[in-house]
């Protein structure tokens, strides 16, 4: 009976790799596996149809799918953005199927229902999964492709009135609030990109936290994309209501592909009076190679409104991955004192592009923002931040301060600061202070002096560059990004 | 005793340009203390980022033998593994980075290099203790930044603090002295006295007698043009001070 027992918990009893161990180990992107699963993908195109395939597979309520089509309708009136810095070769929308799911997950009940390849798949990433889990104090709403497959501390958390489930679960069993908050901090017009995630978007992740209450962990979800072609659209929707707390982390890993795959997510969040909401990401997408050759072109909306009076919202990210990053997680400062925040590490190596940066929009009295930016180029990478600080005619005694920072490993990368102040109210006070400095050779030889490596001596800089935003990142976060830094930068030392 | 260090017939120019050292020979035993001192551009501050393996330095001949290794094949970062450590005469500053990390990832890199266990948390905060005891320097400069913001005074503190922890077996003092009023110079010279040992050798350069003073040497060199034109003990050096460089730079 126990031979039965252990044989049908491979998730839970299996001692997963260590997935930092995983990041340190051997060279090369780690997570270039591909799990053979069968899919059900849509077939390749993107019309009116292919909206209502998705929405029909998804099983959703009609309001939902005439939101999508308004998106697509929407959508198809729109070009792409061209005023980012990048240098992107043009994408064929037609080309790439929408939709991509397990074949066996039609709702599975419990680990042992989920497919054990894909299991596989969380051990090699290190998600904690059971009792992991339990024991690292994480709940983890993992997306495989498109269909949530496993949620985990779900009952805990609804103890505590807490809704953290799969996108798709959230419009079935709580279309109010769904409905109440979707759209309204991005709308679905708001770019090209945006309004192509709202006509298509795939699964995601849903969060309440009700008045009062305060999300006693971390709440985490892994995103993989693993199916060829297939774009990934992930739909995150976070609202902490009066006085909430929530800290959330989102960290990407994909499988290795020699084709660009699009990546184009939207995340809400909205905080309600007192609530604060703390949301960050490590991005490690595919990044393509040397050469520029395949990777992941990932362009993201992220947006927060600080609806209440002394509500937060703080954004921290660092951006390892992906051949292309177009992303400006950014902060709409209504309530009276609310305040906004944005921590970034992007590093671009090899031939990486990103133009990332953030948008702090004043509106309301006594807010105050704050961004630390720190990019890093190395090889032939592109780091551009652009960044937003509008302050609004009614926002008395608004505040921002930007520190803007650039670091050059080698001769062949650029990087570019591109801010933008639109300060209509004359008492504002805005900061924006900016460095651009090079890995002196004097440092490097100073730390290999007292016997670091080269490698160990450009890491050692670089976390030291960072350590403002790293500060800002949950710790295990925080471990996971610093060894990241470091894969992500090899090779740029001769 | 075998020699700690054996230079011969050494000469090196700035990568690409002149030549700075011009046929230095010099034997350095385990336990002994020499002072390199020269008026300036003399080739003492190439010298000691060539035996450090600093890049931008091209050696066109001789050799440089360490504990019967050749040295100058070794990269800077063995180098310093394998016991060589240079106290710099500015050291730089790193940002974010914390003096302790720092220190303790150095430390640890040479441990592995010797096949030793890694210092965990507790085991290097003993150790740290055990060091600023010995030098008589506080604990102020263990939580701040590299360098960032050190009067130039706490810098070269840092330096001797890095290099006893480090436990170098070649320790090399690059102007140590400079820059610094009398009470630093004093707390600075008291730490390298400390470390003197007699598996270690120190190789001062240095401008000025007044260090001698304090660390007093078991060899005096005085290095002209890219070479080395005398040598004494430690009463040779109060002769240079009546007498000054000027004969011997030159007589080569």
């Amino acid at each position: 009976m126990s031979d039965i027992t252990t044989a049908n918990r491979p998730a839970s009893n299996a001692p997963a790799p260590d997935v930092l161990d995983g990041i340190v180990q051997g060279d090369g992107y780690k997570y270039g596996f591909v799990t053979e699963v069968e899919t059900d993908d849509a077939p390749p195109g993107l019309n009116e149809d292919t909206v209502r395939f998705i929405s029909a597979k998804k099983g959703e309520p009609a309001w939902l799918l005439e939101w999508r089509l308004k998106a697509f309708r929407r959508w198809r009136t729109m070009a792409p953005p061209d005023w980012a810095k990048l240098d992107i070769a043009p994408i064929d929308y037609q080309a790439a199927s929408y939709y991509s799911a397990p074949k066996a997950a039609a709702g599975p009940k419990s680990l042992d229902e989920v497919d054990p390849e894909l299991l596989k798949t969380y051990e090699k990433l290190g998600i904690p999964l059971g009792e992991r889990a339990a024991l690292a104090g994480v709940a983890v709403d993992a997306v495989f492709d498109s269909v949530s497959v496993a949620t985990t501390f779900k009952d805990k958390l609804a103890d505590l009135g807490i809704i953290f489930c799969s996108f798709g679960e959230a419009v079935r069993e709580h279309p109010d609030l769904v409905r109440r908050y979707l759209g309204s901090v991005v709308p679905q017009g708001d770019n090209f990109f945006a309004a192509l995630n709202s006509a298509v978007f795939s699964d995601g992740s849903f969060v309440y936290v009700p008045p009062g209450v305060r999300c006693p962990m971390e709440l985490s979800t892994y995103f993989r994309i693993n199916a060829a072609k297939t774009g990934q659209f992930e739909r995150t929707l976070l609202i902490a209501d009066k006085g909430a707390y929530v800290s959330y982390l989102e960290g990407c890993t994909a499988p290795q592909r020699d084709e660009n795959q699009l990546h184009a997510a939207v995340v809400e969040l909205v905080a309600m009076e007192d609530a604060e909401i703390k949301y960050a990401t490590v991005q490690n997408w595919y990044p393509g190679d040397e050469n520029g050759k395949g990777g992941i072109y990932n362009f993201v909306t992220k947006r927060g409104a600080c609806r209440g009076a002394r509500s937060k919202i703080s954004w921290a990210q660092v951006e390892t991955g992906s051949a292309i990053t177009w992303k400006y997680p950014s902060c709409l400062l209504e309530g009276e004192g609310a305040t906004g925040a944005f921590y970034s590490v992007a590093i671009t190596n090899n031939r990486q592009q990103a133009d990332t940066g953030t948008k702090m929009i004043h509106i309301g009295r006594n807010t105050t923002s704050t961004v630390i930016s720190k990019g890093i180029s190395a090889g032939r990478g592109q780091n551009t931040y652009r960044g937003q600080v509008k302050v609004l005619s009614g926002a008395d005694g608004a505040r921002n301060y930007t520190q803007c920072d650039s670091l050059l490993i080698g001769k062949r990368c650029g990087a570019h600061t591109v801010p933008y102040l639109d300060v209509r109210h004359p008492g504002a006070t805005v900061e924006h202070e900016a460095t651009t400095s090079k890995i002196s050779d004097d440092q490097m030889f100073y730390c290999q002096q007292r016997g670091l490596t080269a490698e160990d001596a450009l890491s050692l800089i670089v976390n030291g560059f960072c350590k403002e935003v790293l500060n800002e990142l949950p710790m295990e976060f925080a471990v996971e990004a610093q060894k990241l830094l470091a894969v992500s930068l090899e090779g740029s030392v001769g | 005793m075998s020699k700690l260090l054996e230079i011969r017939g050494l000469r090196a120019r700035i990568a690409g340009g002149r030549e700075v050292l011009k046929g230095i020979d010099l034997d350095v035993s385990p336990g002994e203390v020499h002072a390199i001192m020269g008026p300036n551009g003399a080739g003492k501050s190439t010298l000691s980022s060539v035996l450090a393996g600093k890049p931008g330095y091209e050696v066109t001949e001789g050799t440089v033998r360490y504990l019967g290794h050749d040295l100058l094949t070794m990269p800077a970062d063995e180098r310093a593994r394998e016991g060589v450590f240079l106290a710099f005469q500015y050291p730089v500053e790193i940002p974010g980075v914390n003096n302790m990390y720092f220190l303790r990832a150095a430390l640890n890199a040479g441990r592995r290099q010797r096949g030793q266990a890694e210092l965990d948390a507790q085991q290097f905060l003993k150790s740290v203790r055990e060091r600023l005891k010995l030098l008589d320097i506080g604990d102020d400069l263990l939580r701040r930044a590299v360098n960032v913001g050190f009067s130039g005074g706490e810098k070269k503190r840092n330096e001797i603090f890095q290099m006893a922890m480090l436990e170098p077996r070649l320790a090399i003092l690059d102007e140590t002295d400079s820059g610094l009023d009398i009470d630093a110079l004093r707390a600075v010279s008291d730490g390298v006295n400390r470390l003197r040992d007699p598996a270690r050798a120190i190789v001062m350069i240095t401008h000025y007698q007044r260090l001698l003073d304090y660390i007093v040497p078991d060899r005096v060199h005085v290095l002209a043009d890219g070479r080395i034109v005398a040598s004494g003990d430690k009463t040779f050096a109060a002769e240079l001070e009546r007498t000054g460089y000027a004969h011997l730079v030159d007589a080569a």
